[in-house]
């Protein structure tokens, strides 16, 4: 079998990489890197070409190289992009930016800690939520879902959790306990889903001072997205929700208090 | 829930529909048949009668699979199958799985997740396993954890070829971390090459396109499957389709890429039409447009064979235990086997599912049962001077990832497709010589996040799993499912119908075999 490149790179393109480690407390710099171009080189392949042969010591995260995993969100040239996802090519010529994540705390290099991130999504109960339990475990066939049912929530169920959307994310910047973009989406995600029955478990969990109402619709989640998820259209389709749940709890309350007084 | 599960495509084998003509028995037949008959009939019988709950839990639990039009779950034709049994959620299937599971286990606080800790040994305490040694990787910190039971479900060992589907972390360090501690792994020699790897990445073209129509031409424009697999064409097992793959190519009907410097045939989705493609393939549509400039909705794909999957790893029984009393393991990184010397398509993530549930309700049974123990001191500190004072602090002057790199040529270069004794053992001696050469060093010298030390200690686990593999190869003198050599190109159950068994030793893998487990499906000759 044959995998040699046939052809001898001449162009090259510059790497500028951040590196950083703040257990060492040293200052932040950029390191140049000098790649050689290969036909269809990803900023991936660009950056492990550049660990494995000029510099092991570049802190990278990364693992599926197609856009799946959701582990090697950087900044490229200040987007939030998937290195794995953003081909040389599409790039403007010059030097190649990388950095890590904003609004994620850093580990080192271009590498950052995913626990709040991931706390964030748990925050929404993101699991299938039945009043019957003891039906959930009972496994002898489906709840039915047209085609239809599905289209509804389908397309929010793509996020890949590669964090880039609460990255881009502005209000993230000025409210780091904001919920964020990514576990809006996936709130709307299960509330859409016909299957599920604790909508207002997970309006509850949103509907607070870090939550919902703090997005302004920027779109910056939606524009870096690299599946197409859209959190932005999930916000503003849960607001409505929310909003619905607000109206249909102060008219239960409403006569209520008629009764009382 | 960043593991390499995500990039499963087309589907999940179940037998869901027997009122439309599936039946159990049938799932039964075509897995076997699929092995060669290598895989254990028992444990294909228990696992096919197992699957269709694990569906219905997936879909209780919020999969999103596709449906039928009148809401039942879908499913769709795959390679060596008798019925459209591949339970499909459009062509992100093991994405949709691994969510589900993950988001469902964020419903219990009892289950803590150590993430990006790498576990370097097990602890064996009178052989019987007593827990593992860890590095964090955010911290660098080296720490001892005792357990009661343990479960190995670290995937494939794929990245030992560089033409591979496999993402970068799919390295042997599961089934080396077993093998080191005296369990056996079985019939390593048997890898899958699925039959369209995208050139040049290796980027799965899933079986689904094929079982919704898409066929496989040479450049000659010839539909080649029907010289091969005149009833089931393009759908033939894969070990069958990959074959006829490389004799096209061999016999000059293939086509080559001169940037890439590889041969290929096309995949051709065009009669699929674009909205069915749009609906059921989006996910390798974006793939083959992302990656290679190509939609295949208007032109063919360029792929070959490529690695794809271990038939083979760390022995187990029914119920997912390993020789190693308190260890278990399930899904690619074991061997039950119901894979035989090939797998089914659609039949891996179903593996995962049973097998895994047996794992975990076993060993969660078992540690009620038990008390944990402090693990030996001694064990621990000769592990830590294993890995800081041998390897972190090692010294040598040669790349490790050229040498990694050099491991995957051997292995692409004399264990792909076709094999025979002689490239075989020219492989090993490779191997072994680049083995002794000076590659054991860590030269980023931080604690925190340092991958470069734990790509060694990848390496090493690759050296043992790679040697493993061209081993078994090399003294399975027969043709059997992926295993296909040239110098003994027939079948031979009288000497080798029986599973390879390889233990660690100092001097290399010591070879044992054991009988496989045939209950009432006689080997006979496969047609497809």
């Amino acid at each position: 079998m044959q995998t040699q490149q046939a052809l001898v790179p001449t162009e090259h393109v510059e790497l500028r990489v951040f590196r950083a480690n703040p257990a060492k407390a040293s200052s932040s710099h950029f390191c140049s890197y000098n790649v050689p171009l290969e036909p269809g080189m990803t900023v991936l392949s660009a950056l492990l070409y550049a660990k494995e042969k000029l510099d092991h010591s570049i802190a990278i995260r990364f693992s599926c190289r197609m856009a799946s995993c959701g582990s090697c969100g950087m900044k490229i040239n200040s987007l939030p992009s998937l290195a794995c996802y953003t081909q040389v090519k599409d790039l403007p010529k010059g030097p190649i930016t990388v950095e890590p994540l904003d609004h994620y705390p850093l580990v080192r290099d271009l590498v950052t800690d995913f626990d709040g991130f991931f706390g964030k999504h748990r925050s929404i109960s993101p699991f299938l939520i039945r009043r019957d339990e003891k039906e959930q475990e009972t496994l002898e066939s489906e709840y039915r879902q047209s085609v239809h049912e599905l289209d509804d929530y389908l397309q929010f169920a793509y996020c890949i959790k590669c964090g880039l959307c609460n990255a881009a994310c502005p209000t993230l910047a000025a409210d780091p306990h904001f919920i964020g973009p990514q576990a809006l989406g996936q709130a709307y995600r299960y509330v859409a889903d016909s299957r599920d029955e604790a909508a207002s478990l997970r309006v509850k969990a949103i509907d607070n001072s870090h939550g919902i109402w703090r997005c302004h619709f920027a779109g910056a989640c939606s524009f870096v997205c690299p599946k197409g998820v859209d959190p932005a259209f999930a916000i503003q389709k849960l607001r409505r929700i929310v909003f619905s749940h607000a109206q249909r709890k102060s008219a239960e309350l409403m006569p209520r208090r008629q009764l009382k007084s | 829930m960043r593991s390499h599960s995500v990039s499963a495509e087309g589907g999940t084998a179940a037998v869901l529909y027997v009122d439309q003509g599936d039946t159990l028995e049938s799932h039964i037949y075509d897995t076997i048949k699929g092995s060669d008959f290598l895989a254990d009939q028992d444990a294909v019988e228990f696992f096919v009668n197992a699957m269709p709950a694990q569906i219905y839990q997936l879909e209780h639990w919020g999969m999103p699979w596709s449906r039928t039009e009148d809401g039942r779950i879908a499913q769709r034709n795959f390679g060596g199958y008798s019925f459209p049994r591949a339970t499909l959620a459009g062509d992100r299937v093991g994405f949709f799985e691994m969510q589900t599971l993950y988001d469902t286990s964020r419903k219990f606080d009892n289950i803590h997740f150590y993430q990006e800790w790498y576990a370097t040994s097990l602890i064996i305490d009178n052989g019987i396993f007593a827990g593992i040694t860890a590095i964090d990787l955010k911290s660098g910190g080296f720490h001892a954890f005792s357990a009661k039971a343990g479960i190995i479900a670290t995937g494939g060992a794929g990245r030992l070829y560089r033409f591979a589907t496999y993402g970068y972390s799919s390295t042997p360090d599961g089934l080396s971390l077993a093998y080191r501690a005296g369990a056996p792994v079985e019939d390593m020699e048997f890898v899958q090459f699925h039959p369209t790897g995208l050139i040049p990445s290796g980027v799965l073209i899933t079986e689904g396109a094929r079982g919704d129509g898409a066929i496989l031409i040479n450049s000659e424009g010839e539909r080649f499957m029907k010289k091969y697999a005149p009833e089931k064409l393009d759908l033939a097992s894969r070990d069958v389709v990959s074959r006829a793959i490389i004799t096209e190519i061999q016999e000059g009907r293939g086509l080559h890429d001169n940037v890439a410097d590889m041969d290929y045939v096309l995949i051709d989705l065009r009669q699929l039409g674009a909205e069915k493609i749009k609906d059921r393939l989006s996910g390798i549509r974006e793939i083959a447009i992302k990656f290679r400039g190509i939609d295949p909705i208007t032109e063919p794909l360029p792929i070959r064979p490529v690695c794809h999957y271990m038939m083979g790893g760390i022995r187990t029984n029914i119920n997912a235990e390993t020789p190693l009393t308190g260890l278990w393991s399930a899904g690619e990184a074991a061997c039950v086997s119901i894979n035989g010397a090939n797998r089914l398509g659609a039949n891996s993530t179903s593996e995962c599912l049973v097998f895994g549930t047996q794992a975990g309700a076993g060993a969660a049974k078992y540690a009620m049962t038990k008390s944990s123990q402090e693990p030996a001191k001694e064990l621990i500190q000769r592990e830590e001077k294993r890995l800081f004072d041998e390897i972190l602090h090692g010294v040598g002057g040669e790349n490790p990832y050229d040498i990694q790199n050099e491991v995957q040529s051997i292995m692409d270069k004399y264990s792909y497709v076709y094999r025979t004794g002689e490239r075989l053992q020219t492989g090993l001696r490779e191997l072994r010589e680049l083995r002794k050469r000076s590659w054991m060093h860590v030269d980023d010298t931080s604690k925190e996040y340092n991958t470069n030390f734990i790509n060694v200690l990848e390496l090493e686990a690759m050296f043992d799993m790679a040697e493993v593999i061209l081993v078994g190869a090399l003294a399975r003198t027969e043709s059997r499912g992926a295993h296909a050599r040239i110098d003994y190109p027939k079948r031979n159950d009288e000497q080798w119908l029986k599973h390879t068994l390889a233990y660690y030793s100092t001097d290399g893998p010591r070879l044992d075999y054991a009988p496989v487990t045939i209950t009432k499906y006689k080997p006979v000759e496969r047609h497809y």
